[in-house]
């Protein structure tokens, strides 16, 4: 069971409406190394961990992940607020416009919908938690790009904030990859 | 949103912040006392801080995690995505 708390973990602001941006942005909402992408990747993995612990992780980090993603569909939905059609279109997102007006809709930069083809759910914890470590150098990696592509100083804050929890995600699955480790191998051993 | 809501909504991002990360620290280190200590003090200032900030504003949890006032105040904006969030600082 999941319960909807009516807030951001982290409070977005975007200096201006800049729809090229939105549209670089969207890779986080509906791309392969996005936080769908992420939610729905350890969500799916946890029933399968061996350890209360690493059940927990999974868990909890997938839930961070959902909040993020409502981060990142907050900004798209704040830098294409007000923004004419016209406009959509001379910032290179006619194509968006056609099918999606302003909504916020799970795709990566060029368009490609999200898939579950983005994630690996092995049922081998080990295979599992190697994934969610590269998962998380590749979002915090694209969140260095974004940062890099806009000078909007209220957008930078926030992502920067979201570059950092992949940071600490990174550390608690090698902690929880070391901990699985130590387990199965005492299994073994008897 | 009038200024006290916001400051208020912000203590509560600030306490819910060291919650999550405490909960993902404790995950891999649940033998740390202090982490332990730290997070169930987190836990109860914010529980406080919860249940103040729904009697004036409205429920931040539904499904019967809050009570409401008449009529149902859950369906009221603004949604977390519509605040103008007030200046970093």
């Amino acid at each position: 069971m999941w319960i909807y708390e009516k807030k951001l973990e982290y409070p977005v602001r975007v200096c201006h409406a800049d729809p090229q941006m939105a549209k670089f942005l969207i890779t986080q909402y509906g791309g392969p190394d996005g936080e769908m992408s992420a939610a729905i990747r350890y969500l799916s993995q946890r029933y399968t961990m061996p350890t209360g612990a690493a059940k927990g992780a999974l868990t909890d980090i997938g839930t961070e992940e959902l909040a993020h993603l409502e981060i990142i569909a907050t900004m798209v939905y704040k830098l294409l607020k007000g923004v004419p059609p016209e406009e959509m279109r001379r910032q290179g997102l006619g194509a968006h416009w056609s099918q999606h007006d302003r909504a916020v809709y799970p795709s990566d930069a060029s368009g490609v919908p999200w898939s579950a083809a983005y994630i690996g759910v092995t049922g081998d914890p080990i295979a599992d938690l190697n994934e969610d470590l590269a998962a998380e150098q590749k979002a915090r990696a694209t969140y260095e790009h974004l940062i890099a592509l806009t000078d909007d100083m209220c957008l930078k804050d926030g992502l920067r904030f979201l570059r950092e929890r992949e940071v600490i995600h990174y550390q608690r699955f090698g902690e929880t990859l070391m901990r699985v480790r130590d387990y199965l191998g005492a299994k073994k051993q008897y | 949103m009038n200024d006290d809501q916001a400051k208020m909504l912000k203590c509560i991002q600030e306490l819910e912040f060291c919650a999550v990360d405490l909960n993902l620290f404790l995950d891999t280190h649940p033998g740390d006392h202090a982490a332990l200590k730290k997070y169930n003090q987190v836990a109860e200032e914010l529980m406080t801080l919860h249940k103040t900030y729904e009697q004036k504003y409205g429920p931040l949890c539904n499904f019967g995690m809050g009570t409401s006032e008449y009529p149902w105040r859950w369906v009221q904006g603004p949604w977390p995505w519509e605040i103008d969030y007030p200046a970093k600082g």
